[in-house]
């Protein structure tokens, strides 16, 4: 029978499969961090039950982590407490964790893949909604809640409900400045911030295929912003050279072994989805949101769309979200002045994202009334910027080049913008607050969040691009 | 886990789509590592101002409402997969949450904690706003056994979907943990096999 990717993956990890329950799905690995995951061991502890499979558990701090002095005792109690917790509960525990100071630690999903860990065909999950990153790679990945972290913990397993699946496809060629952040604001602009709910997407296309990894990654971390449970992408050549080498990939004959097992992961042609969307490249422009919610987007040159223009029912919230932001309807925000530059999160902090922003930057300035930080999303990104002297090109540039964390994306830690303030920002949430109390977030890629921290303002980057 | 049980209460209206889990519960407030307490800064920043006092025009603020059951627009619990939401809402004394739809992992997070997510219409919803616009003090009935939501002053009812398992562990207070250790053996065989 032919099968979809979702379910190929799927099926291979059915523990128990009965009617009228969840299925028992095996889950691979299980990637966890600080905030999510103390209840968790609480509740083993109260159960008195050990972690099942610590070797296939792998910690890191990020969410409440400073990114300066991050050798020095986190000043902020509440958030040492939680790290030092973390610290406590893996030691207890037997789990392998990438802390402060260590050089793997980084955000959960950046270090996933840049570590070999994130595999095709796995089953993955984290106490975090953008587990679906690593859906880049043909893995069954996504977000759980705590009380699942714990499930995780005694089971290694997950009661699930087969998801619906939906191919999302992208076919073309992208235009100049377009990149796969636009690709995916563009997505989530037309399908809304409910569109996926309940479903795994898969994206493809040609579009999708030229992508990558990075830029892939960039993608399938956004699933979550329409609802959609998880997102992949089938692996490929492009895939395959990625993993190779990867601290934790497998070698020698085991990779001869995994890369036969892998160049099976794709939909059959006759496979069947619960739905199917498909998207041309050309129409994509940089993107921006103007709300507070990731489907309120629209390309750089477009003006908001009028209050008016929206279902009755959701008037109101949408006169908020705008009231909120301090924008009008029927507006251009080109040339609106910023505030603040983030470029960070696991959106968009791997080192293709820095490299990208220090091409663009080279030789040129941050506008005066703009603070621009930039956060690498792992320690070994950081590693990397600093030996290809990106460090030094932010520098010239006027742009702070911060420790890894998870920073400004949630304003857990110190980095939390003004309220009042716009910021232009390279993450994937633009809710109320999300960035500190009544920040204001305008969500764009990492080449667009360049051109505004250079001009400091809301800028089409096309027109400081060279033409190619 | 507590156990479910039929309730009748009064309902606190929140008429706003696409509720976020950092509307709910900001990141700021997570950094507690019990699950008690998150109901203190439920909203936190819809019912506060930046100096801590209170804004008059919210909801949760307006003693003529009360009750078990939040009531709120469409795609609730949207945003990330921090249970701390579900907990908040909980702690703060909600057992019951409606809305015309619900974010995924917001929705597995609540039923895990026995706080029941229920989904109507736009339409059914639309009425129980209705009913509280009219009276602040309107009551809701929820029947678990029988899945039905009523609106008790105008008896208007609407039956909700919800998992045959989900329902069973709301109603006997067990869990997935509880359910799944009992099939260990099924675990071993399957890695054993692989
Ligand atoms: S960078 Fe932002 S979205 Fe990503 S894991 Fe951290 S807090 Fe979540």
């Amino acid at each position: 029978m032919s099968k979809t990717l979702v379910e190929k993956i799927w099926d291979a990890h059915v523990v128990k499969s009965e009617a009228g329950f969840p299925d028992i799905l095996y889950i691979d690995t299980h990637l966890i961090h600080e905030v999510t995951s103390p209840q968790a061991f609480d509740g083993l502890r109260k159960r008195g039950l050990p972690v099942l499979r610590p070797q296939q558990t792998v910690a890191t701090a990020d969410h409440n982590v400073p990114t300066l002095n991050q050798l020095l005792p986190i000043k902020e109690e509440l958030s040492r407490y939680q790290v030092d917790m973390l610290t406590k509960n893996c030691a207890e525990f037997g789990i392998e964790l990438y802390g402060l100071g260590h050089p793997f630690q980084g955000i959960v999903h950046v270090i996933g893949p840049e570590l070999g860990i994130t595999l095709p065909g796995k089953t993955m999950v984290c106490g975090d909604s953008h587990t679906s990153t690593h859906g880049a790679f043909g893995a069954i990945a996504f977000g759980i809640g705590t009380s699942q972290v714990e499930q995780v913990f005694a089971t290694q397993c997950l009661l699930q409900q087969k998801p619906k699946t939906m191919k999302i496809e992208v076919n073309g060629v992208l235009g100049q400045g377009v990149t796969a952040k636009d690709i995916i604001l563009y997505i989530i602009s037309k399908i809304s911030a409910a569109g996926g709910t309940g479903y795994f997407i898969e994206y493809a296309g040609s579009a999708i295929e030229a992508l990558s990894m990075e830029a892939r990654m960039t993608i399938c971390n956004m699933s979550i912003e329409m609802g959609a449970r998880g997102g992949l992408i089938a692996p490929d050549q492009i895939t395959f050279d990625y993993i190779k080498g990867r601290e934790f990939a497998p070698a020698g004959e085991e990779w001869d072994k995994s890369l036969a097992y892998w160049k099976t992961l794709y939909s059959d042609a006759d496979a069947q989805f619960d739905s199917v969307l498909t998207f041309e490249a050309e129409d994509i422009a940089p993107m921006i949101t103007y709300g507070t919610n990731p489907g309120m987007g629209m390309g750089i040159r477009e003006t908001i769309p009028a209050t008016q223009s929206q279902p009755d029912k959701e008037q109101l919230s949408y006169e908020k979200a705008l009231a909120y932001m301090g924008f009008e309807d029927e507006t251009s925000l080109i040339g609106k002045p910023v505030d603040y530059v983030f470029i960070g999160s696991c959106t968009n902090s791997r080192i293709e994202d820095l490299r990208e922003v220090a091409e663009f930057v080279k030789d040129k300035h941050k506008a005066e009334n703009v603070t621009v930080w930039i956060v690498p999303g792992s320690k070994q990104v950081e590693q990397q910027a600093i030996n290809e002297g990106l460090d030094k090109i932010f520098e010239q540039a006027g742009f702070q080049l911060r420790e890894p964390g998870c920073s400004a994306c949630l304003g857990m830690n110190e980095d939390k913008i003004p309220a009042g303030k716009y910021c232009v920002s390279t993450s994937n949430r633009n809710f109320e607050g999300r960035q500190g109390p009544d920040a204001r977030t305008l969500l764009v890629s990492p080449l667009t969040a360049a051109a505004a921290a250079v001009t400091g303002k809301i800028t089409d980057v096309r027109e400081l691009l060279v033409k190619a | 886990m507590r156990k479910f049980e039929k309730l009748t209460s009064a309902i606190v209206p929140l008429n706003i789509e696409n509720i976020d889990t950092d509307q709910i519960i900001p990141a700021r407030f997570l950094k507690a590592t019990t699950r008690e307490g998150f109901g203190e800064n439920l909203f936190r920043d819809w019912r506060y101002n930046g100096d801590n006092t209170p804004k008059a025009d919210f909801v949760l603020n307006n003693p003529t409402y009360s009750g078990k059951v939040l009531v709120a627009g469409k795609n609730f619990g949207c945003g990330s997969s921090r249970e701390h939401a579900a907990w908040a809402i909980q702690d703060a004394g909600f057992d019951v949450v409606i809305s015309s739809f619900f974010a995924d992992i917001f929705k597995g997070n609540a039923l895990n904690n026995g706080l029941l997510p229920i989904q109507v219409s736009e339409d059914f919803l639309a009425a129980i706003f209705a009913a509280v616009d009219k009276s602040h003090t309107a009551q809701l009935e929820v029947d678990l056994e029988q899945q039905t939501v009523t609106i008790a002053d105008t008896g208007e009812q609407s039956s909700f979907e919800i998992n045959p398992y989900k329902k069973s562990c709301l109603i006997n207070g067990y869990d997935d943990i509880d359910f799944i250790l009992n099939q260990k053996d099924l675990i071993e065989a399957f890695e054993k096999a692989r």
